[in-house]
């Protein structure tokens, strides 16, 4: 198996969410390989004649009746937003400016 | 009754006297809440203490045993909640910043069902951040200690819930076990954890960490007094596409006739091994060695796929971590950061996930970003998902042999804070027992064997059943918890130094 860079790491940051400071990036490249590096084993049963498994129950879908039942009001719904505007989640700009 | 006498009863004890009308609710709170303000400086059990909302509860059993209501069989006797499911009138902070002071619009259905029963929630404990880790060092509030030694760790994830029982601040508590998150802090800290059979228990309100293999369950001093909590909260619920639509097995009923004459027990040849502490193996043991004494019959099983399930297991959780965690951007709810108004939410999100996670949280998101990524995803998440189908065979062909199986709970007792920080590895191996069993989704209990004679810290003894054989843990359970303590002339918690 191949071991963990530093460069995969920014990269694996990057499509997380998180913006790691350099001193992480070194940090994490080194335990991240070393984990991996230990629990790579599991790839030895690849090649087996083995199903996968999911979830330890089997899951069907669950539908309900498409009926109109209470539920949180705006204001609740709204309660935990870092920032609120006309009864909406205020954001950050999706869009660029170009 | 002096305080000390009341925080000294069982769960069982204190509802019956209150039932009687030997105690009042208010009473029995309010010796607890006294026992939380003289110790919890110390221990850090909580992270938040809910006074007067515990005394308004307390107050309501009183009124309604005044009235002649019938009382639920724990009315009036108070709990600790680990901080990881929602409250609609405390704050939910999952051990985390990124939720610090979050007050959730709605009841976890855990928590709705322990208030209609009128059990009285005295606040929420401390964990390791959204669950992750084996110590409770991971806590953005700082660690718990362990009542026996203060300098060490009380297991984790749910350690605030476990050393709020060793150091009486409450006779019951709730933890969740996504790889040993109960069982590990009940082992270390002389206590009883369920980990019920996954779906047993609504996850509904239970912050999601690794969806197919979180479970919440009981947490208590003793058998008893677990299964009574456990058919409070356990049963089907709606609003829980993972909830089992299936009656919850009579759990207080086996509590209550222990018995271990004439069942198979299974010992597993890989629940032993390098890493095991010398004095965890002779307690172990020891409790074979009493099982045999009790009248069951000892089987030897081999499961070769268990030596695989810890790595099965840092492969599966942090994948599900990487995708349950998308949740937390700064946007609808939490914390935002770097939000100056010249920035893009992307960026946002990214700044607000740095400012709001810790190390151990970030490692687990990135380790499952990288499993899951395209050209490893076979050889590590896919692989992980086979190994999980080998380790349910292994439990498949062992439960065909015997009725339960044993072992050791944790390898270790409590080890000194700090000692594993900076080594992720050597932590992980906290839960090499226990992770078969969330893989496989069947039940397990831990329960004290003794003190280890090198340490004098407590030992775990684990019994696992089949998917919804619970009551087989508390039968074996109790009928071995009934035989330690009259090996010992009392609970082990009593021999735990005073705070």
């Amino acid at each position: 198996m191949p071991g963990i860079t530093r460069e995969e790491v920014a990269h694996l940051a990057r499509l997380a969410r998180l913006e790691l400071k350099d001193e992480e990036v070194d940090h994490f490249a080194s335990q991240l390989d070393d984990i991996i590096g230990a629990v790579a084993r599991v790839s030895e049963v690849a090649d087996q004649d083995v199903p996968p498994t999911s979830h330890p129950l089997p899951l069907t879908n669950v539908m309900r009746a498409d009926e109109v039942r209470p539920s949180l009001t705006p204001e609740q719904a709204l309660s935990g937003a870092p920032a609120q505007e006309k009864q909406r989640f205020k954001v950050p700009q999706i869009l660029g400016e170009d | 009754m002096t305080d000390s006498t009341i925080i000294k009863l069982t769960a069982a004890e204190i509802a019956a006297k209150i039932a009687s009308g030997e105690l009042t609710a208010v009473e029995v709170t309010e010796a607890h809440l006294a026992r939380i303000e003289a110790v919890d400086e110390k221990v850090h059990a909580f992270l938040h203490v809910d006074r007067e909302g515990a005394l308004a509860q307390a107050r309501a059993v009183d009124e309604k045993r005044e009235r002649g209501e019938e009382l639920g069989p724990l009315a009036g006797v108070p709990l600790a909640l680990k901080d990881i499911f929602t409250t609609c009138d405390m704050p939910t902070t999952v051990g985390s910043k990124m939720l610090e002071g979050w007050v959730p619009p709605y009841d976890a259905t855990l928590v709705a069902k322990l208030r209609a029963a009128d059990v009285v929630i005295l606040g929420k404990t401390n964990m390791d951040e959204f669950a992750m880790g084996s110590s409770t060092e991971n806590s953005a509030y700082g660690p718990t200690g362990n009542p026996w030694d203060l300098t060490r760790i009380p297991g984790g994830s749910g350690g605030g819930s476990s050393a709020a029982l060793a150091s009486y601040e409450a006779p019951l508590a709730i933890g969740t076990d996504t790889g040993g998150s109960i069982r590990q802090p009940a082992a270390v800290t002389g206590t009883v954890g369920v980990k019920p059979t996954y779906g047993a228990v609504s996850r509904y309100g239970m912050v999601a960490f690794s969806s197919s293999l979180d479970q919440g369950g009981p947490c208590a001093r003793t058998v008893l007094d677990a299964a009574l909590l456990h058919e409070v909260i356990a049963g089907h619920d709606p609003m829980d596409s993972t909830s089992i639509d299936a009656p919850v097995p009579p759990v207080v009923e086996a509590a209550r006739n222990g018995r271990v004459q004439g069942m198979r027990v299974g010992v597993v040849k890989q629940f032993r091994g390098e890493g095991y502490q010398a004095g965890v193996v002779q307690r172990f043991d020891e409790s074979v060695e009493l099982l045999k004494e009790l009248g069951a019959e000892i089987v030897e099983l081999d499961c070769p796929s268990f030596d695989l399930a810890l790595s099965a297991y840092y492969l599966i959780a942090p994948s599900e971590c990487s995708s349950n965690l998308a949740r937390f951007d700064g946007l609808r709810y939490g914390l935002r950061t770097g939000d100056d108004g010249t920035r893009s939410a992307e960026d946002v999100t990214s700044l607000t996930r740095e400012a709001g996670f810790g190390d151990e949280v970030k490692r687990r998101i990135m380790l499952g970003t990288y499993a899951l990524s395209s050209g490893y995803y076979d050889a590590y998440y896919g692989s992980a998902q086979k190994v999980r189908t080998l380790i349910t065979r292994d439990f498949e062909k062992a439960f065909e042999q015997v009725d339960v199986i044993v072992s050791p709970t944790t390898p270790t007792t409590a080890f000194p804070i700090g000692e594993r920080a900076d080594d992720p590895m050597a932590m992980y191996l906290a839960d090499l027992c226990t992770i078969p069993t969330n893989l496989a989704g069947n039940a397990a209990m831990s329960l004290p064997c003794g003190l280890a004679p090198e340490d004098n810290l407590p030992v775990g003894l684990q019994i696992i059943a089949p998917a919804m054989k619970d009551d087989r843990l508390y039968t074996v359970g109790a009928a071995v918890e009934a035989a330690f303590v009259a090996r010992w002339g009392h609970p082990l918690l009593e021999e735990a130094p005073s705070l």
